[in-house]
């Protein structure tokens, strides 16, 4: 008889979630399912109300990625205005997005990951978070918080506050960059690089402790979905989407990302708020692909700065040119946040950032917009029909972390079958599972437009549902 | 509560919101360091933990907006001897509350049928996914709250003051301070 494992909640990753897992009679993990049990409503609740609000609306579905939902909804807003936003509004908005890209991978790697790889998988529960890391490491601990600092400290700068900055609207940005915020961010520079490059080559150095990590949590062959340039480089504000498989072949190049529903489906099943969206010439679940950090690696032809070219070198001479371990998303989020770095720093340094122009003003001229940018976890869509009036009559919101949906399933299945080998749960192979799903780096709160605790549930069960054993933290 | 012999025993915990306050948390940056000389972090979503434990102070992120929302915040009142509404959707429901204005079926509709290629069913009273309240409410309106700090988020420094004025023993004051 099979029976199923509930894992609830699960813990130190940004979203409230469960795991089932179900246990043949022979006692081995036969299938798995990823629950995400949160709802809020979003593309409900935006009909109705004039699309200028929709950037401040929308920050509030993710407090980790609020810039992600601001940008994407101003650039859906700039389609409505059909207007081209003055550059040094544009400056100012990649500046914003490589700030948050460095906040959030700071705190997915120091404050919720860092613990298993540093402390270890099979440490007492208690210690396994940023104080218990404090505590062991304080130095590194320190690091790790200021370079969120950093990150969060520019939003600030830009937008006026750190969390839910009203930054951008449809047109352009707010003010003016100045001398000053420019002065401020430069005195950060050499600390972040110093601090970013201690985590890459402590990571690296303790990366072949891993290697059954490596092998088993969330090693499988998908596509790759993610923005570049038009030359290839590794891009987050404005680009095309590049699709690439497991062995590197380029599927599909220079898509446009105003066409996402040409290319990509979005399923809906009955266990779990978050949608399944797949690459529609494959179909559903064939279609299933991977975005984030790990992919923009794998799609981008090279990153496009000089010291995250070097990284992306050594990582594919190590693990070969498409890296299909998930838990290689770890590693990738480093040279991403170097990739930052070094773009923050270029940026600031970039004399059309101080132009004064940074709003184009216009009525609205079409009635459909459609903005598209690289948020910390993947792509990110968000889709919008306004009447006449400016009042939107629909909207969809294509999340990042909706897109790893499918492979966060079979990641919790394939890292269950390697750890989980009875019917019971044992805290190792239990936090192993949760490893799986932090490799990619959830943000439920955006992803079903919802919200949620971190915490999750295990539950393991029979497969006429009967319960048998369960584990929560929550 | 003694400053001087025990650390306070201090919970975070995230209902219906966007984790924008505990972000707002995190933002105190290197105060966390020393704000933990002071306190234990017993459970939070920043920690791994398995059963609510008994706290002193616990701050409450997000409106109460299904099953298991009610069923959690009741067991960690019960469990808690300063429960405080931690921003604006645990004060008044704010973002996570705009569905009120719609049915759970409507919204649901929207987001499963809709905006949905392939439907293979709608997430709705599965074992595994917790049912929706018809109404989001405040976390006052289920369970009785001692401080409400207002704010999308309240900023850190308002984290701040509120946390060492209850480890002074002092009154805070929260006054002044705007919703949004």
């Amino acid at each position: 008889m099979a029976e199923r494992i509930l894992i609830s909640p699960v813990t130190r990753i940004e979203g409230h979630a469960k795991i089932s897992l179900y246990v043949d009679d022979a006692g081995e993990v036969s299938g798995a399912q990823f629950h995400v049990v949160e709802f809020r409503g979003f593309e409900r609740f935006a009909v109705g109300r004039p699309f200028h609000e929709m950037p401040g609306l929308m920050a509030r579905t993710c407090g980790i990625c609020p810039v992600s939902h601001v940008l994407a909804a101003s650039k859906a807003g700039d389609a409505l205005l059909g207007v081209e936003v003055p550059v040094a509004a544009q400056i100012q908005r990649k500046l914003m997005n490589y700030a948050q890209h460095l906040q959030s991978h700071a705190l997915s790697f120091f404050h919720l990951s860092s613990p298993d790889f540093l402390l270890g998988f099979d440490s007492d529960p208690k210690d396994r978070n940023i104080i218990g890391l404090a505590q062991r490491e304080p130095e590194l601990a320190r690091r790790g918080i200021r370079l969120r600092q950093f990150g969060q400290r520019i939003i600030e700068i830009l937008g006026g506050r750190r969390i839910h900055p009203p930054f951008s609207m449809p047109g352009g940005m707010l003010r003016p960059f100045e001398n000053a915020d420019k002065e401020e961010i430069e005195k950060w520079l050499p600390e972040a690089y110093e601090s970013v490059k201690i985590a890459l080559e402590r990571f690296k150095s303790i990366l072949d402790g891993f290697q059954e990590e490596v092998d088993y949590i969330g090693n499988f062959p998908t596509l790759f979905l993610g923005m570049v340039s038009r030359n290839g480089d590794l891009e987050i504000y404005d680009g095309v989407i590049r699709i690439v498989d497991a062995e590197g072949n380029v599927v599909a190049d220079n898509l446009d990302p105003q066409r996402y529903h040409t290319y990509i489906g979005e399923a809906s099943e009955e266990w779990s708020y978050m949608k399944f969206p797949y690459y529609k010439p494959l179909g559903y679940p064939g279609g299933m692909y991977r975005v984030g950090p790990l992919a923009r690696l794998n799609v981008c032809s090279q990153t496009g700065t000089s010291q995250a070219d070097r990284e992306l070198r050594e990582f594919r001479q190590r693990v070969g040119p498409t890296a299909c371990a998930s838990f290689h998303y770890h590693w990738a989020r480093l040279i991403e946040m170097l990739h930052a770095v070094e773009r923050i720093e270029e940026l600031i340094n970039d004399p059309n950032i101080l132009k004064k122009q940074v709003r184009a003003r216009a009525g609205q001229n079409r009635n459909e917009g459609i903005g598209a940018s690289e948020a910390p976890r993947g792509t990110l869509f968000h889709h919008y029909e306004v009447d006449d009036n400016g009042l939107v009559t629909k909207c969809n919101l294509l999340i990042a972390t909706g897109q790893n949906n499918l492979a966060m399933n079979k990641a919790v299945e394939q890292t269950a079958r390697r750890f989980v080998q009875s019917n019971k749960l044992v805290e190792g192979a239990l936090n192993r599972v949760e490893a799986a799903i932090r490799c990619f780096d959830p943000c439920l709160s955006c992803a079903t437009h919802a919200a949620g605790q971190m915490p999750m549930v295990i539950e393991l069960r029979n497969r006429h549902g009967g319960l048998l054993d369960r584990a929560s933290r929550g | 509560m003694d400053p001087v012999t025990t650390k306070t025993r201090l919970a975070t915990v995230w209902l219906g919101g966007c984790s924008g306050c505990h972000m707002s948390f995190l933002d105190l940056d290197e105060r966390l360091l020393e704000l933990a000389q002071r306190v234990d972090l017993l459970a939070s979503p920043i920690t791994d933990y398995k059963d609510f434990p008994e706290v002193d102070v616990t701050l409450v992120e997000g409106a109460v907006a299904n099953e298991e929302h009610l069923e959690h915040i009741r067991h960690v009142r019960a469990r808690t001897k300063i429960l405080i509404s931690f921003g604006d959707c645990a004060v008044t429901g704010n973002v996570t509350a705009m569905r009120n204005a719609y049915g759970i079926e409507d919204c649901l509709n929207i987001a499963y049928r809709e905006n949905a290629t392939v439907i293979v069913g709608i997430p709705e009273d599965n074992i595994a996914v917790p049912r929706l309240l018809d109404r989001v409410r405040p976390v006052h309106e289920v369970v009785p709250v001692d401080f409400y700090l207002q704010g999308c988020p309240p900023d850190a420094d308002a984290i701040y003051d509120l946390l060492t004025a209850l480890l002074d023993g002092r009154a805070p004051v929260t006054d002044g301070r705007r919703f949004g």
